[in-house]
């Protein structure tokens, strides 16, 4: 057995459900003992990546968003966060400090917090054909 | 969203309060340029200390309001960050940019 816990959720890429995710994420690592800091960068990075879902992903819908969240052995939380909207063309440069294409509500500031405030993260993405941003977080205590 | 504020001196105090994120940026951003616009402040405090959370459209509303008060010569000044604001603002280099002091600004 590779994981120790995990949960799955769906909801509607609405921006009330911002605050729900960073709330059943942060309900779900409870268990693991997180200290306040590293419960507030989980939450931090969470409301990143479910912003851009309902933000960039379904600019014009309401698409789906699914987020999986898994305990790992050594104090290991994995959270995978997936759309199927419109996809990003460079991923490398949307990851770079203050590129942004939202408008003046937006900094661009979105993945360098997901990448500051997560042990590790890998987005996986292509034009059209939505995006997966998976996310890693040792908490103390781990080896 | 919820927002007080106060003008004295020509220094205009807005408390922020609860969690700031894509779903309440928007209102905040309006609600601040439209506070500093109608007053036109020499300093414009905004008070965090209410604030138990932000995300990067924290950073937004920021540049924002940093935006409308520089355009009327005015100064911004951030005060009273919880730690977890304290450190997204941190990450993302806004430090550098404004002043934040750790209390409530005194005259
Ligand atoms: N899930 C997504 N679907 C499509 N585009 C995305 C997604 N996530 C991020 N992006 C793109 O990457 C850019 C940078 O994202 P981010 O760093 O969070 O900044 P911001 O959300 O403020 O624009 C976005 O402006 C958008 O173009
Ligand atoms: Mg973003």
């Amino acid at each position: 057995m590779k994981f120790e816990n995990y949960m799955t959720i769906e909801f509607p890429s609405k921006s009330s459900n911002e605050a729900f995710a960073r709330a059943a994420v942060a309900g779900f690592a409870a268990q693991m003992d997180p200290t306040l800091e590293e419960l507030g960068d989980i939450r931090t990075a969470v409301s990143e990546a479910v912003t851009n879902c309902i933000v960039h992903a379904y600019p014009d819908c309401i698409g789906t968003i699914t987020l999986r969240c898994k305990i790992l052995k050594n104090k290991t939380l994995d959270i995978t966060i997936k759309d199927k909207g419109v996809g990003i063309e460079d991923v490398d440069l949307a990851r770079r400090p203050m590129y942004t294409t939202g408008g003046t509500d937006r900094s661009g500031m979105g993945f360098t917090i997901m990448e500051s405030f997560m042990t590790s993260i890998v987005v996986k993405s292509s034009k059209g054909n939505g995006t997966v941003v998976r996310m890693r977080r040792k908490l103390q205590g781990c080896k | 969203m919820q927002l007080t504020s106060f003008l004295q001196d020509g220094k205009l105090t807005v408390a922020l309060t609860g969690e700031i994120d894509h779903h309440c940026a928007k209102a905040y951003i309006q609600a601040i340029e439209g506070k500093i616009e109608a007053y036109t402040p020499h300093t414009c405090v905004l008070d965090f200390s209410e604030v138990t959370f932000m995300d990067s459209s924290g950073i937004a509303v920021v540049i924002n309001a940093l935006r409308s008060i520089t355009r009327i010569g005015g100064r911004l000044i951030l005060s009273a960050l919880n730690e977890q604001p304290k450190k997204v603002f941190k990450s993302s280099g806004m430090d550098k940019i404004v002043d934040i002091q750790e209390e409530i600004y005194e005259v």
